[in-house]
């Protein structure tokens, strides 16, 4: 042993440390509680104390009576239900025909060659400067809202459809055909399922589009709804009421974004 | 059912991978294809299968294939393929949904495959739950449920560790001695060749072509792994197959 460690002083020995930790975030369920209501808590303090103005920034005790008595007299409901169904009708148009869409492009040379330069021209137009031609293509009334908030969930939701399609493993497909499966088959039982956790992952990006094409085409001509009540809580200066009214669309952010959680749990167990 | 290619040539782009290769498999024999890494072996098998289509030749059957045979030419990939979100049953299931099966009678086939490779018990896992070897069992019990006539098996060892093939390389056998089955098996290993290969052919380097057939004169279910016989036959493939590797070896991929 004593020629092995020549160089050094021989004997002692030392543990060898430990390099190779970090780079994997793990879960911390009570992490995003904790910080919410640390923040919270703050505020409240700071509002109280005097440090933050209630003209520059509500107290959140304030925003949650606002909330309180917003759903006592059922207008929470009236202004919930059709922001909802708007979200829900439009996003749903828009989802559908993007991963209609998405799929074509994934597989077909044609559909690719056409319609993807057509998408990248699409993707950056910012769709609430279309609300005036959606007015006048499907009304003033809810036909336009669902247009702009399908249009809005569209382009990303073809965009991540088709990375996803490209994404599916080659040497699945060509098994599924040297079984001889029909071409339906093999989109049906392999290219789909295998493009699913890519368009879920793409489904919070268009979501989230969605919730915000929501409240913009509310704000341009709606008498209900949560963007309808939020521009006017704003033209009225009534700062309770605004929060009140973002605090509801974080929630609906948030509320989505866990639904998306439980589809990936549910449909895609399969991966770890 | 016979498996015959005449004259097959294919390239891609513009290299050049077989070059006017012909040979014939019969019904009831195992054919071995071996050669040097990039040789165009796995291309040869794909070609076979109608996977893809020869740039000059022809491929073709002849004959019937067997009784309750539903896919003539069934493919056993080196990365098994298997669809990770189908369980194992699923996976056996999947070759014979789009046929007009009554469902008890698929049903019979996919235990009935999944008992001859031994899988019974683990007809519900997933996938990423069992090791490797197994997966390939699941790919076997797949192509041998629709009753092929010929198995394409693409190189199905070589993504298994050396204690694992050795296993699998005796289920093969067994599976073949309860009831023999046809078979094109490309492999780089010399051993597995002579160890399954009724015949094997060489091929030499790129662009492949068919440089020796070996006849091996044992039957598969006497042959052991340090049979002096088959020590010398594998000898000789390695022989003939030692200068085209050592060519290939020196390629540049794209040169």
């Amino acid at each position: 042993m004593a020629e092995l460690s020549a160089g050094g002083e021989a004997g002692e020995a030392r543990p060898v440390p430990f390099r190779g930790g970090g780079f994997r975030p793990g879960r911390a369920r009570w992490a995003a509680p904790a910080l919410f209501a640390a923040l919270l808590i703050l505020w409240e303090a700071g509002s109280r104390a005097g440090i933050v103005s209630a003209l520059t920034l509500p107290k959140p005790s304030d925003v949650a009576l606002t909330l309180w008595g917003l759903a006592k007299s059922g207008a929470l409901l009236e202004h919930l239900v059709p922001s909802l169904t708007r979200f829900a009708v439009g996003s749903a148009m828009g989802v559908s025909a993007g991963i209609a869409v998405g799929v074509m492009i994934g597989l077909f040379t044609l559909a690719r060659a056409g319609l993807a330069p057509l998408v990248s021209a699409l993707f950056p137009i910012p769709k609430i400067a279309l609300l005036p031609l959606f007015v006048i293509w499907f009304g003033i009334g809810e036909g336009s809202k669902y247009a702009l908030i399908a249009f809005g969930a569209f382009t990303p939701t073809v965009v991540s459809t088709w990375g996803a399609v490209d994404n599916v493993d080659r040497t699945l497909i060509r098994m599924g055909q040297s079984f001889g499966m029909p071409w339906r088959d093999v989109v049906r039982k392999i290219v789909l399922p295998g493009a699913l956790p890519g368009i879920l992952s793409g489904l919070r990006v268009s979501l989230a589009i969605s919730i915000i094409l929501l409240v913009a085409a509310e704000m341009l001509g709606a008498n209900r709804g949560i963007g309808a009540y939020i521009l006017e809580a704003g033209a009225l200066y009534d700062l309770e009421k605004l929060f009140a009214g973002v605090a509801i669309l974080s929630v609906m952010g948030m509320a989505t974004s866990a639904l998306i959680g439980f589809l990936e749990r549910r449909l895609l167990g399969w991966r770890n | 059912m016979e498996l015959i290619a005449e004259g097959v040539s294919h390239r891609y782009g513009g290299t050049e991978v077989l070059r006017d290769v012909s040979l014939n498999v019969r019904a009831g024999e195992i054919l071995c294809l071996v050669g040097p890494s990039g040789c165009g072996k796995s291309t040869l098998l794909r070609l076979l299968g109608g996977l893809e289509a020869p740039g000059a030749g022809r491929i073709s059957t002849r004959g019937a294939p067997p009784e309750g045979c539903l896919n003539p030419l069934t493919f056993v990939f080196q990365d098994f393929a298997l669809l990770p979100w189908r369980s194992v049953a699923g996976n056996v299931s999947l070759a014979l949904e789009h046929h007009a099966l009554p469902t008890a009678e698929r049903a019979r086939i996919v235990e009935d495959a999944l008992r001859r490779t031994r899988l019974s018990d683990f007809a519900g896992a997933l996938p990423r739950q069992i090791s490797g070897g197994m997966k390939q069992r699941v790919a076997i019990a797949r192509a041998l449920a629709v009753e092929p006539a010929v198995m394409l098996l693409d190189e199905p060892l070589s993504a298994l560790d050396a204690q694992t093939r050795e296993l699998l390389m005796d289920d093969l056998v067994q599976l073949w001695a309860r009831r023999p089955f046809t078979a094109v098996y490309v492999t780089h290993n010399l051993s597995e060749a002579v160890r399954l290969g009724d015949r094997v052919a060489v091929l030499s380097r790129r662009p492949g072509r068919v440089r020796e057939m070996v006849e091996i004169g044992i039957p598969l279910a006497e042959r052991r792994a340090e049979d002096p016989p088959l020590a010398a036959v594998e000898r000789r493939l390695w022989e003939a197959m030692r200068e085209e590797a050592m060519a290939a070896d020196r390629e540049l991929v794209d040169g």
